[in-house]
């Protein structure tokens, strides 16, 4: 199989596999042996394509065109190559999370719900491997649609309310911003074609490429900058999982993904930097980073407190692409697996816990550390590497930041991510200490007696705690696979 | 020998056919004549696009006298894929038919549905077809009093009324019509339109011919719904028998939309109409408002088909919006959004036909829970609504393209915005339905239905599928949308 | 005044503008139906004078071609205007037709009387 054809099969296996799995709806056992399958292959595909790319080959299928110049094709480069493993390799470990916790829970409804994530994954690898604008955008609005009814899942009022605010807020962004950045980056550039060093360069005046820079951050609603967050909180209401992968990793990282892609393959970053008008994102980026940790900080329920530090880490990603120095650049992309991995984890522990015993609020997590030591454990994994510390992979992209900030002579951006560090201990190790040294209320700290998670979700936090390690020693390696971003197209 | 007189044919096989109905009137038997004959239809259809496509132009002279003294069929990039759109909906709502028009209308006025239904698909092709203003009101005439008839053999005694108030309103909007042909026949004397379009270059006292472009417009716009003389819209589309409903809102007011273009631009000229005279601005107004008022009014409704029925209005301000704009771009807008609306809107309207059909529901808050009782109508639903908001994949997408990039080539940022920012409210009416039906139990009256006949559903989803396929595949419809842009803005030289 | 014994000639537009706008004025401002329509018909029956006197040629006769006639009036508006006649004869009948059909289902045909009872039914 070529390579073009294995980057087509990556993207629509988890889409074909709905098939099998809305048939298999009666079978609960064959349905999640299907979507665990399918996961498990779509990862071994998107992998076995790292080595490449790490190489310097680039594989392309054939474009499809739709009208007028506008086409549908698949590209791979470093970046989307990053994307697409992080998303396919996590979406393996949330589906063995996911079985414990739908089955646990006893959820309603996990056929739609497997189906739509099936839709979902699809469509975040269309997003990594997407060759032009267009093919992104198709696939970016495809999320959005498939995800709505997991957000919603509950069907309660709340779950129906939450799933409005949230579609409202990611359709309204895409269509009112970003469509029309796209269709004047059409106009304007005459291709939707990503290229290295960008397509906008001497297209339009300063002015106009600063104000479809704005349109474009603020369209991409996904990513989460502030004030178009809401959608994140607001879609907490979904069942853990879903806020597990999704938006920790799926969603938020194709929002994040989308806009290093666009400032690098669409404005270049020596376009950028040559006018100034990355200057405004900068302290915007920053501004959400430390607000949205500031919020994380006053929220007592534990999904909403991740959700708000989901907010200020995707703001990093935002930061050092707007920093718009290579290592910055890598930084962020960095950033963007080494928090799916803490966050996922953390999420993952939420879900436990309310698996297990059904508590939501912070203020109830007095001495949960007796009763989940290995839930707690792989919290403190996540954490710490959320928080940035060796020997945990969230320290490597932090660095990259820093030292990519301190290149592009922004001192101020290495005091904003030393203090958000600080904020971060400030939400999360509390958690932590609470859980295991204080008591758990109405008892003493003897008599507590360990009740873990169902054991497929006992599974899947461990191994991305793990994981949070494991990309610690891997970062050379990813930093290697990224700057193929900046480097001349190789010799085949 | 049949290619040659194929204009013709494309007119007469329906009239020949509705009169046949007239005369058998048994039920069966004038459905099978009406199926029959709606199926030669898009077959003659395509074969006259065939012959555009190659060799430019047919002109037929009807009777062969020839113009300008004789009447001619023309067909060229601008109405033939018009024709087909016209021919291909009335094959397919024909297939849709005859349960669904069994369960709505007693059985001693089917034949006279199916005669008038006949006769409103010849006066449509009709219209699309001639090249002669005054033959373009008869057959104006003819489809809408034919349609006056379909709309009040609707169930409910509202829709004699609706019938009526279209009936005034629809002959107050053709006698406009007919004032401004008039007066464009006094001047120049020829009612051919390459004739008059030859002789109006060379008049000096422009203030009659101003005149006569004010009353056709208004007359035009009346039959287009164009905002704000879209009042009998809501009020047809809510009370007609579903199939009647489901067609005219794919062509009737498409067809209007298309003899206004003949005018603006083939007849009077772009240069009379847009640069020496305020058009644009006027067109631009109302066409905003269409886009936003009737969106914003469709959120609150609380029948299913009214909320589709302004969502119309509203889509029919993109199109004018386009034709605004009059450039090429912006015309290739208007034009793709014709045949692409017209798919959307008649997924819907079909999809809801078989709702009616099964459960006799078609108030929003009855609907609860019909998702999971009626899966496949409601999964066409949602794509053909996901065609309304314009998600790229469907046809709806396309179209907004071609109109945001026609704003933003003017550099008006703000009429792109504004274009994006009415979607948003298609995002919630449309969220609505999904919401209900997905979203909460289903009741009795929904759980409960007949088996929904398999062409019903069959055809749904053939429209509905079209939405994509033409929004992935859009090179056929936009090429010809261009292509009719093109044709459109270079302007009738002469007789054919 | 030259104004005035400019527009005077022209009394046959001025009598087409003044059937026009009394039509349109009935059909607004009457609330029965078949006023209504009649105010329709009188709308259209205007336009049959706008196309057909403007086709009298002063000085011409019947279009009949004759030895020794040289100008004749304008055949086509007649033609025009007979096939517009048909039009606004069906389409009189139909409205009437529903007229019928109206009272028979509401009872009234007066247009404020059906607005009460046209909520009713909601």
């Amino acid at each position: 199989m070529t390579d073009a054809q294995l980057v087509t099969l990556a993207v629509f296996l988890p889409a074909l596999a709905t098939v099998p799995i809305s048939l298999a709806a009666s079978r609960p056992n064959l349905r999640e042996a299907i979507s665990l399958a399918t996961a498990a292959t779509t990862a071994v595909v998107v992998l076995s394509l790292v080595p490449g790319v790490i190489a310097g080959a680039r594989p392309e299928t054939a474009r499809f065109s739709i009208f007028a110049g506008i086409e549908l094709g698949f590209a791979v480069e470093p970046l989307g190559m990053l994307f697409a493993s992080v998303a396919s390799v996590l979406w393996v470990v949330n589906t063995i999370y996911s079985i414990g916790y739908m089955r646990g829970n006893g959820e309603p409804r996990q056929t739609s719900f497997y189906v739509c994530f099936a839709v979902a994954i699809s469509s975040a690898i269309g997003i990594a491997f997407s060759a032009n604008l267009f093919t992104l955008f198709l696939f970016y609005e495809i999320l959005t649609l498939s995800t709505y009814p997991l957000v919603a899942h509950r069907g309660d009022e709340e779950a129906r309310s939450g799933g409005r605010v949230y579609i409202l807020l990611l359709l309204g962004t895409s269509m009112v911003l970003l469509l029309p950045a796209i269709i004047a980056t059409s106009v304007l550039a005459g291709t939707l074609d990503f290229t290295q060093g960008g397509i906008l360069a001497g297209t339009a005046s300063p002015v106009i490429i600063a104000l479809l820079l704005a349109a474009y951050m603020f369209g991409i609603g996904k990513a989460a900058l502030m004030p178009l967050h809401f959608w994140l909180p607001a879609a907490m209401v979904a069942p853990t999982p879903v806020s597990a992968l999704l938006h920790a990793v799926a969603v938020v990282k194709a929002g994040v993904f989308t806009v290093v892609k666009v400032i690098v393959y669409v404005f270049g970053l020596d376009t950028l930097t040559g006018i100034g008008a990355n200057e405004w994102l900068i302290y915007v980026a920053s501004a959400s980073l430390l607000l949205s940790s500031l919020i994380a900080l006053t929220r007592d329920n534990l999904k909403a407190r991740l959700a708000y530090s989901t907010v200020s880490q995707l703001a990093y990603v935002t930061l050092g692409a707007a920093v718009a120095t290579t290592t910055s650049v890598v930084g962020s992309s960095l950033h963007i697996a080494m928090h799916a991995a803490g966050k996922i984890t953390l999420f993952f522990c939420a879900g436990a816990i309310y698996v297990a015993h059904h508590k939501t609020e912070v203020s109830q997590l007095d001495g949960i550390g007796r009763k989940m030591p290995v839930t707690m454990a792989a919290f403190l994994v996540g954490s710490l590497s959320i928080i940035g510390m060796p020997p945990f992979g969230g320290m490597w992209s932090k660095w990259l930041l820093g030292l990519g900030a301190l290149d592009a002579g922004q001192a101020f951006v290495v005091a904003v991510l030393m203090l958000s560090s600080l904020l971060s201990v400030g939400y999360l190790l509390p958690i932590v200490a609470r859980g295991f040294f204080r008591p758990p209320p109405g008892e003493t700290m003897e008599e507590v007696k360990v009740k873990e998670a169902p054991t497929a979700c006992l599974i899947a936090l461990m191994i991305t705690a793990t994981l949070c390690v494991v990309l610690f020693f891997l970062a050379g390696d990813m930093q290697l696979l990224l700057e193929g971003m900046f480097a001349p197209p190789a010799q085949l | 020998m049949i290619e040659h007189h194929l204009p013709a044919l494309l007119v007469v096989v329906p009239l020949v056919a509705a009169v046949v109905t007239a005369l058998i009137r048994h039920g069966i038997a004038a459905y099978v004549t009406t199926l029959v004959a709606s199926w030669t239809l898009p077959v003659m259809a395509l074969m006259l696009l065939g012959q555009v496509l190659d060799g430019g132009e047919v002109s037929y002279a009807l009777g062969d006298w020839a113009p300008p003294v004789g009447i001619e069929y023309r067909v060229d990039g601008a109405n033939a894929p018009l024709l087909v759109l016209v021919a291909a909906m009335a094959a397919l709502v024909a297939t849709y038919a005859p349960r669904s028009v069994a369960s709505e209308i007693d059985i001693g006025r089917r034949g006279w549905f199916y005669t008038m239904f006949l006769l409103c698909v010849a006066g449509l092709l009709g219209i699309a077809i001639t090249a002669d203003a005054f033959n373009a009101f008869v057959f104006l005439e003819i489809s809408s009093l034919a349609t006056y008839v379909l709309i009040a053999l609707g169930r409910d005694r509202r829709a004699l009324l609706a019938a009526y108030q279209y009936l005034i309103l629809g002959t107050i909007g053709a006698t406009l019509y007919v004032v401004g042909v008039g007066l464009i026949f006094v001047m120049t004397g020829s009612l051919n339109m390459g004739d008059v379009a030859a002789r109006l270059a060379g008049i000096e006292n422009t203030r009659p011919i101003f005149a006569a472009l004010a009353f056709i417009t208004v007359g035009i716009s009346l039959k287009l719904a164009l905002f704000p003389l879209h009042v009998w819209l809501p009020n047809a589309y809510a009370f007609a028998p579903s199939m009647a409903t489901a067609f005219l809102a794919s062509t009737a007011t498409k067809v209007a939309v298309y003899l206004l273009l003949r005018f603006l631009f083939s007849l009077f000229g772009t240069d009379f109409v847009f640069v020496q005279h305020p058009i644009t601005p006027i067109l631009l107004a109302l066409s905003l408002a269409a886009m936003f008022a009737a969106s914003f009014v469709a959120v609150f409704q609380e029948d299913i088909k009214r909320m589709l029925a302004y969502s119309s209005v509203a889509q029919i301000g993109y199109i004018t919006l386009g034709v605004a704009l009059a450039t090429q771009t912006g015309l290739t807008g208007a034009m793709v959004h014709v045949l692409n609306h017209a798919l959307i809107k008649g997924a819907l309207f079909l999809a809801v036909g078989c709702i009616v059909y099964r459960t006799g529901v078609f108030r929003i808050d009855q609907l609860a829970g019909i998702g999971r009782t009626m899966p496949v109508t409601m999964a066409a639903f949602v794509i053909a609504g996901l065609g309304l908001i314009g998600v790229p994949g469907t046809v709806g997408f396309v179209s907004k393209w071609y109109l945001v990039a026609a704003a933003l080539e003017q550099g008006w940022w703000w009429l792109a915005l504004a274009i994006v920012a009415s979607s948003l409210i298609a995002v919630v009416y449309v969220g609505r339905i999904v919401e209900i039906a997905w979203f909460r139990e289903p009741s009795s009256r929904v759980r409960a239905g007949k088996r929904l006949p398999i062409e019903m559903i069959a055809v749904t989803w053939v429209m509905a599928g079209a939405t994509i396929y033409f929004g992935l595949d859009a090179e056929f419809t936009a090429g010809l949308a261009g292509r009719a842009a093109d044709t459109l803005l270079a302007g009738l030289a002469g007789p054919g | 005044m030259s104004q005035v014994a400019e527009l005077l000639p022209l009394y046959n537009y001025w009598i087409t503008i003044f059937l026009m706008i009394s039509g349109l004025y009935i059909v607004v401002a009457r609330g029965n139906m078949v006023k209504k329509l009649v105010g329709l018909s009188l709308f259209q029956t205007s336009v049959y004078l706008l196309y057909l006197s403007p086709g009298k040629i002063l000085g011409g006769t019947p279009p009949i071609i004759a030895e020794g006639f040289e100008v004749y009036s304008a055949p086509l508006p007649h033609v025009l205007i007979l096939t517009a006649i048909v039009v606004g004869v069906a389409t009189l009948a139909l409205g009437l037709a529903l007229i019928v059909r109206i009272n028979e289902a509401f009872g009234t045909i007066e247009e404020d009387e059906l607005f009460d009872r046209d909520d009713d039914d909601a």
